[in-house]
């Protein structure tokens, strides 16, 4: 069945509270959850007071300085801090968002910040993504052909074939999305999940590849696409404004068209 | 543990090559039920209940009799494809191929039933 209680060695207890020195006057805190399996011991939510007249802007200007000045056990994945390389995703205000992209003064209250949901947590804000980028490689991200390409060009495309395959591949795989949508919560060993989808899709707008046939019968699935139950979780959560939901449903339509 | 690769986890026994059917089959039913089921609401608010020969005698005629048919086999198809997704949403494991036949034997128990009964209030045949 599915799992509306956490596991006993899963539910969160009450950390500890790190103090802001008593000269800070814009003082925010930051409640974080904190999970460190080689001790044994349930995760805990860590609350951190920051001073934000001496820290950036964003959610992981924060998290930085707090690893760099208050605790340094505070473990996060990131990279490029300008939302390109999707390494910093995790759940902030109850929202699956980019740590780098989401300012501080957005939020309300208590900043509480939890690795994405519903995966397995290797430590602290690091869930293993293992399974997600499995699914990736399944859908078979690349240009499949039968046509040789041209000896002496590049296989052409006209700007407005190009313009479908523009927002589908700004997708960084940060699993903002997947990690939002319940029916890949119950069911991720067997539905693709939205990103997985929408990678899935934009190789089946791309005027260039061949396989189309193929890749709508792998899909047509049970589990694999129908999971989907336009929830639409994905759309509202996807950090780079894309619309994996839209994505899902025209892939429905292609499968249904192919029928008709 | 399992030393599988995670790529073959995911493929797992590979697509079933179906879903369109039963997403379609789906989306016809409900199409199909806004009109029968706003005819239906507002036929029954329209029937002196307390008079049971003026409601035999509305399920008699051969147009109301074969629209509460349709009526029937679209709710029941439609509920049957709607609880199927539910259970394969929630439930897992050893109990959920028994929970699917088991709804969909009490279904077709259903339809049948509703067909029979409809038939004989329609055709007189159970006075």
């Amino acid at each position: 069945m599915a799992e509306f209680r956490l596991p006993s060695n899963s539910r969160v207890q009450q950390g500890k509270t790190h103090k802001a020195p008593a000269s800070a006057v814009n003082v925010r805190r930051f409640a974080v959850y904190r999970y460190d399996p080689d001790s044994g011991n349930n995760p805990r939510v860590d609350t951190y007071e920051v001073d934000l007249d001496q820290c950036g802007p964003m959610v992981l200007d924060a998290l930085i300085k707090i690893k760099n000045e208050i605790d340094s056990t505070l473990t996060f994945r990131r990279s490029c801090r300008e939302g390109i390389c999707g390494s910093c995703a995790m759940n902030i205000d109850g929202g699956n968002t980019l740590a780098c992209t989401q300012a501080i003064e957005d939020i309300g209250g208590d900043i509480k910040i939890y690795p994405l949901p519903h995966m397995p947590v290797i430590k602290d804000l690091v869930p293993d993504l293992t399974n997600f980028y499995a699914q990736y490689a399944s859908i078979k991200p690349w240009l499949q052909t039968r046509t040789p390409a041209p000896p002496d060009s590049e296989r052409l495309q006209s700007k407005d074939d190009q313009e479908l395959i523009d927002s589908p591949s700004a997708c960084i795989l940060c699993a903002c999305c997947s990690t939002s949508c319940p029916s890949y919560w119950w069911n991720s060993d067997r539905y693709l999940g939205p990103a997985a989808l929408l990678a899935s899709y934009r190789w089946l707008v791309d005027t260039r590849d061949e396989a189309t046939g193929e890749r709508l019968d792998e899909l047509e699935d049970p589990f694999r696409l129908y999971r989907c139950h336009t929830i639409m979780n994905c759309t509202n959560a996807c950090p780079k404004d894309l619309n994996p939901a839209r994505a899902i449903g025209e892939i429905k339509q292609m499968i249904a068209l192919r029928r008709l | 543990m399992s030393l599988q690769s995670p790529l073959r986890r995911v493929m797992g026994l590979g697509s079933a090559k179906e879903g369109a059917g039963h997403w379609w089959a789906q989306r016809l039913t409900a199409i199909a039920l806004v009109p029968l089921g706003l005819w239906f609401v507002f036929s029954v608010l329209g029937l002196d209940h307390g008079q049971y020969e003026l409601v035999r005698a509305w399920i008699a005629d051969p147009a109301h009799a074969i629209l509460l048919l349709l009526l029937i086999l679209a709710l029941l198809y439609h509920s049957c494809l709607g609880l199927q997704v539910v259970i394969e949403d929630y439930v897992h494991g050893a109990t959920k191929v028994a929970t699917l036949i088991s709804v969909q034997f009490a279904h077709v128990l259903v339809a049948v039933s509703s067909i029979y009964a409809i038939i004989v209030v329609s055709v007189g045949a159970g006075t």
